[in-house]
């Protein structure tokens, strides 16, 4: 069996930030493995600009910034094996893979990152009422069908849900030609980042109708109208508020779930609230020497924090290969009052390094507040925000000395003014 | 001129088909549909029932019995799943009790194996039992299948032996002259000594063409379930209430490839193509589960799906030669266990009900068996790798929640009976049925899919002739 001291799985942003990290921190043998025939992850679907501000300063699309990434990791030379996907994860840190060319192999490693990405929900987990004709896509596979294969499917269309990536096919499919008739969002506010309510509907004139969902679609071999209506603070809809579109089209953009079929066979602990492994200040999962990172880890709101994300846990694993194991003095991270998750999940007071990094965030949209780090009764830190929202991610970072002899659980909490 | 004719290639029908090739007989097999099992066979609980349930002295009873006793062997010789996973009669109290006691005397008579646990028993097993339940009447004997693959086989060893399959073929009329009927479709008509009605939910409008007083009418019965991620272990075993008048009750299903299936609701409905979901059928599912059951997974809900039981004016399975026309077989009212009783159905009409019609020689070049398609996660991974080797597509993996390989989904398509929509392959080879349903492979299968069949991608669709999923261009 061949065994490297690395190997990534996954070579979307976070795979290659992990790998790049990996390389950087002294570590020779780094191994990527990837189930496209291309390194790049979904960031080759996603050829609008917007991608590489916090990490290079500038305005690139999906495939170029993934390709700064590839070019860097191959220059330090990480070995890749596209096309290849792997079937299975083993707690004694086992992989088998498949691919056309060596078949069904079984490699070992020291460390392992997974890198896995995230999935679109679907249909079935929104229950959206009527017939199963074609035209129904989730925003992504939509994206995928455009940009990839190069085909448009529809022309007349309307969108469940403010995530990003309907927005940003919203304005895609306008620029190709086709009419967007709405965006219908559940909440209250919108799931989408600002800039994209503001560049991919305002600019279009497309309107939002929040608080809203659809009730029903008609069609028996392709999609012929949707009917949407006001909910209520239940959720419900709201009889006689009941609008309808005439479309061939509903895109779906109702939440990204993290990837975990690997991690949930090999026994990684999960957390309910990410619906990724919970990890520690390295990036380690609850098994030893098995890291996650990236959306397969916290769904992102960017690419850049995804990828810099990856190189955190590529540093943890390059510690974790040189100095083995760092799991003493355990607490766990909570999420408190106004907070959705935490990530990491637990901290080895022990062996902390220098810097931790935060992500968490807020359930509802939250005016002036208070973001307080507390540990028991003592607050570590407290930091005064203008406004929060759901759809931004939000991070804290400490120094590990601020972290020394933790005893009880480090709660974050987010409180009104 | 054709011995038989059958209007319908569901579960029956296709069962039907494949019993009557191994016999030196010309066979059409017709349906609407641009895929075989697309209609009740496509949507329903998927159980082989023991044959407990129905009454005493009915054709249900008779064909769910024989049809159970048969279905393992079929499986085996077909190369199908069949997972005897066993069923658990939940009973709440006292008067439900009392009905456990009827229908365990009928298991006695009707030699069917069972068991009693008390409720504690049954919640060791089954901890997501809720603590309502005092008593469980367990068939231990009870199976799971994948429906439509069990149809698909049929008409494979049918069609391999020779049987004609139209798809596409809505029948618009039938005419009768002296010793024959035709059976009009809108491509192409079928004289015919022998017309076999398996055309489900539709059955009476296809008889109404020959009778002018049709002894039933159809009366659709919608059921609506959801499926949840397979990550989730929920049931070993199927789970039942006590059933009632109005059917089985609100179940857990463990299904072959370990999802499990919630519902049905049971909703008599106006369009025999109503076959959407509704909020009040999954409200009622969600609310009914709750009767025997706790923790259910609903929020790991990946899919919602609604099929119509072909139920009629009949309480019972109508498996007669037409009083009005002769020749003229209807195999309708074929709701719960029609499933499980297809092979029961299909040795009855062959044996009973056509052997003075025809002339049954046998054809001994028939092959009643069919050999499982290659699946490669089924396999070792030193068998793996052979297979990769052999042919590399088989290394090439499309779908990732279900690890189905490129090689896998082109056999499919060349197969006979060959997947010819992107449901097609779905139901032949499951990619789009896991946890992102198609999210990620569905457009990898359509390319597939246009590759082999040498059409457009424009032209590729998802299940029905006009259901296309691409609508331009875009270069």
């Amino acid at each position: 069996m061949k065994h490297y001291q690395a190997v990534v799985i996954g070579a979307g942003c976070a795979g290659l930030g992990a790998a790049v990290a990996l390389k950087q921190n002294g570590i020779q043998e780094v191994l990527i493995l990837e189930k496209d025939e291309e390194a790049g992850g979904i960031l080759n679907q996603c050829i609008h600009n917007g991608f590489g501000l916090t990490t290079f300063k500038e305005q690139l699309s999906g495939p170029a910034f993934a390709e700064r990434f590839e070019d860097q990791a191959e220059q330090l030379g990480v070995e890749f094996k596209t096309g290849t996907m792997v079937t299975k994860l083993n707690p004694d840190k086992t992989i088998e893979y498949v691919n056309p060319k060596e078949g069904y192999t079984t490699i070992s490693a020291d460390a392992i990152i997974l890198a896995v990405g995230c999935y679109e929900r679907s249909r079935g987990a929104v229950e959206i009422p009527g017939e199963r004709p074609a035209g129904i896509y989730t925003a992504g596979q939509a994206q995928r069908y455009l940009n990839i294969d190069g085909y448009l499917v529809g022309k007349r269309v309307f969108i469940l849900g403010s995530g990003d990536i309907g927005l940003i096919m919203a304005r895609r499919m306008t620029l190709e030609g086709a009419k967007v008739l709405g965006v219908a969002e559940l909440m209250p506010y919108s799931n989408g980042l600002p800039r994209n309510m503001k560049q991919c509907l305002e600019d279009f004139n497309i309107p939002l109708y929040l608080s809203h969902t659809v009730t029903h679609v008609y069609g028996h071999d392709r999609l012929e109208r949707v009917e949407i209506a006001e909910v209520g603070p239940d959720r419900k809809p709201i009889a006689g508020t009941e609008k309808s579109f005439d479309v061939d089209t509903l895109l779906l953009s109702v939440g990204l779930i993290p990837e975990n079929h690997l991690g949930d066979d090999c026994g990684i602990e999960m957390d309910p609230h990410t619906k990724g492994p919970v990890v520690d200040e390295n990036y380690m999962t609850s098994i030893e020497g098995v890291f996650a990172a990236g959306n397969g880890l916290n769904v992102h709101d960017l690419a850049d924090y995804a990828a810099h994300q990856g190189g955190k846990a590529g540093e943890g694993a390059a510690r974790y290969i040189k100095n083995g194991k760092m799991k003493e003095g355990t607490v766990r991270t909570v999420a408190g009052e106004n907070v959705g998750y935490v990530v990491p999940g637990v901290l080895h007071t022990a062996s902390l390094p220098p810097v931790i990094e935060f992500y968490f965030r807020v359930r509802k949209p939250l005016k002036a507040s208070d973001v307080i780090v507390r540990s028991g009764e003592k607050v570590i830190r407290t930091i005064a925000k203008d406004h929060l929202i759901p759809s931004e991610m939000e991070n804290v970072i400490l120094a590990g000395k601020q972290l020394d002899g933790l005893q009880e659980d480090l709660v974050i909490e987010v409180k009104e003014k | 001129m054709y011995d038989v004719v059958i209007i319908g290639a569901g579960i029956t029908g296709t069962m039907l088909a494949r019993d009557l090739s191994q016999y030196n007989l010309k066979v059409a097999l017709l349906d609407k549909e641009n895929d075989i099992a697309d209609g009740a066979t496509m949507a329903n609980s998927a159980i082989v029932h023991t044959g407990y349930d129905p009454e005493d002295n009915t054709m249900k009873a008779k064909m769910n019995v024989r049809g159970a006793q048969m279905y393992e062997q079929i499986c085996r010789d077909l190369g199908c799943k069949y997972r005897v996973v066993g069923a658990y009669i939940a009973a709440c109290g006292g008067e439900e009790e009392a009905h456990l006691d009827v229908l365990a005397d009928r298991a006695q008579r009707r030699g069917i194996k069972y068991e009693w646990l008390t409720g504690d028993e049954a919640r060791k097993a089954e901890p997501n039992l809720n603590g309502q339940v005092t008593k469980v009447l367990s068939f231990p004997t009870t199976a799971v299948i994948y429906p439509w693959e069990v149809a698909i086989a049929c008409a494979q060893v049918a069609v391999k032996n020779g049987t004609e399959l139209y798809l596409d073929s809505p029948v618009t009329s039938i005419d009768r002259n002296e010793d024959a009927y035709i059976v009009h479709t809108e491509k192409q008509d079928f004289q015919t000594k022998v017309v076999i009605n398996a055309a489900g939910v539709c059955a009476d409008q296809i008889y109404k063409m020959v009778s002018d007083a049709p002894n039933f009418t159809m009366k659709p019965r919608k059921g609506e379930y959801f499926v949840i991620d397979n990550a989730v272990h929920y049931v070993d075993h199927i789970i039942f209430p006590v059933p009632s008048a109005k059917g089985k009750g609100v179940l857990a299903v463990p299904t072959v490839y370990r999802n499990t299936l919630l519902g049905p609701n049971s909703d008599y409905v106006a369009s025999t193509t109503d076959t959407g979901s509704t909020f009040q059928g999954l409200d009622y599912v969600r609310d009914n589960i709750s009767k025997i059951m706790k923790n259910a997974p609903l929020n790991r809900s990946i899919r919602n799906f609604a099929g119509l039981r072909p139920s009629s004016s009949s309480s019972d399975f109508i498996i007669e030669e037409a009083k009005d026309a002769k020749n003229f077989i209807n195999i309708a009212s074929i709701e719960s266990p029609g499933l499980a009783s297809a092979p029961g159905i299909a040795e009855y009409v062959i044996h009973d009900l056509l052997k003075d019609k025809l002339s049954f020689e046998e054809n001994p070049d028939a092959v009643m068996t069919r050999q499982r398609p290659l699946v490669m996660a089924e396999l070792t991974p030193e068998e793996r790798a052979q297979k990769i080797k052999e042919n590399p597509q088989y290394g090439r993996i499309i779908c990732r929640c279900e690890q189905i390989s490129e090689g896998e989904i082109v056999d499919c398509i060349h197969a006979v009976c060959g997947a010819r929509s992107v449901k097609g392959v779905k139901k032949r080879v499951r990619p789009g049925m896991g946890r992102c349903q198609g999210g990620f492979c569905e457009p990898r299968v359509l390319t597939i899919l246009a590759r082999e069949l040498k059409e457009s991608p424009l032209d590729v669709v998802l299940d029905s002739e006009k259901s296309k999923i691409l609508t331009k261009e875009n270069r």
